[in-house]
């Protein structure tokens, strides 16, 4: 590999876009295609099936073996709310190799104290959101039950096609917080992506408890991958 | 923007490639492997990285430990003549005996000289 192949495939990782690295194993030759280039290469239904697969893998094309790397970028969760829950989830979040970030204008509550070692950042998600440029590799957690702090990350996460989006709340006030957004302009074939009560349903009590029961549904997207097509074409999950 | 994740442990993937373009920088001569094939319960998978210097010095997983000195040895050659290869390890193979892989499964490695 040349230098600045490498070079270039550690920037796109830095800045969280997804590429493959075509290699021909016979001769060595290699080059790199980032995820926005996909359409024009000659390989383009091949690398865009890794991509959507997110699994790097061997091609035979006639006599040539070609070892697709896809490198797309680590999983994220992003959570609203500096809360009980969150203490629990983002711990276990990071032991599940999720990258965390925790997002909570209230600085009463988003401080390093209450999250040690956790990327906090006391700011509006609205503010904070199109900075940490969340995507389809970033799941969100809402959890304060503040609609002023949880709307705009909801709207913002289905704008950018993340892989998993939940929010607290009873169906009552998650029926209330869907007429809220579909007021506010999101479609509400959209709106069905959202993960409401959030978490898998196993009578999870405590706020660990209920940490636990979000991980694991947020797994469950990851690893069952058919949701990748639905965000690609944005269809209800 | 720090991703606060500076104190864990385990290398992951991306500090892999970051150490191989830096080892590279510092003028160290550096061979990159990567799993590009496993077959029955392989213990790394596809597209993970190990990265190796002249001196052997090595960083990441292609294998949990089992297969990384093979690795390592043919990455010191891949350094010297600079032509990449492609290895395989496995319970059906003889030298799997020497460098055994426990679970049973099989892999292949491509091991690449980085320029």
């Amino acid at each position: 590999m040349d230098l600045a192949v490498l070079e270039e495939l550690n920037a796109e990782r830095a800045a969280r876009r997804a590429v493959v690295v075509v290699t021909e194993l016979g001769s060595g030759r290699q080059r790199l295609v980032k995820a926005a280039d996909i359409a024009a290469d000659p390989l383009a239904e091949q690398l865009a099936e890794a991509l959507r697969t997110a699994k790097s893998g061997l091609l035979t094309l006639g006599n040539e073996r070609l070892f697709l790397a896809v490198e797309v970028p680590p999983p994220r969760l992003v959570i609203t709310g500096a809360v009980h829950i969150a203490q629990a989830l983002a711990p276990m979040a990071r032991l599940a190799g999720l990258d965390v970030a925790i997002v909570d204008p209230r600085t009463a509550f988003a401080t390093p104290e209450r999250f040690p070692d956790v990327e906090v950042h006391a700011e509006w998600p609205d503010v904070v959101l199109p900075r940490l440029s969340i995507d389809a590799y970033t799941a969100l957690a809402a959890l304060t039950h503040d609609p002023k702090i949880d709307d705009p990350a909801l709207i913002e996460a289905l704008a950018r096609g993340c892989f998993y989006i939940g929010a607290l709340g009873s169906r009552r006030t998650h029926a209330t917080r869907l007429d809220r957004l579909a007021e506010k302009g999101v479609p509400r074939e959209a709106l069905a992506r959202i993960h409401a009560p959030i978490g898998l349903d196993i009578g999870a009590a405590s706020p660990a408890e209920i940490a636990v029961s979000i991980i694991a549904e947020i797994v469950g997207e990851l690893r069952r991958r058919p949701a990748a097509d639905k965000r690609a074409s944005g269809q209800a999950a | 923007m720090a991703s606060g994740l500076a104190g864990m442990s385990t290398a992951r993937e991306d500090d892999v490639l970051e150490a191989a373009a830096r080892w590279r920088h510092e003028g160290r001569g550096v061979a990159l492997a990567t799993v590009v094939e496993t077959w029955g319960s392989a213990p790394r998978p596809v597209g993970s990285h190990l990265v190796i210097d002249e001196a052997g010095s090595f960083l990441g997983s292609v294998s949990g430990g089992c297969v990384e000195g093979a690795v390592v040895a043919e990455a010191a050659e891949v350094i010297a003549d600079g032509a990449p290869r492609l290895l395989e390890f496995g319970v059906a193979d003889a030298t799997a005996w020497q460098v055994g892989l426990s679970c049973g499964g099989r892999i292949a490695v491509y091991v690449e000289k980085l320029n």
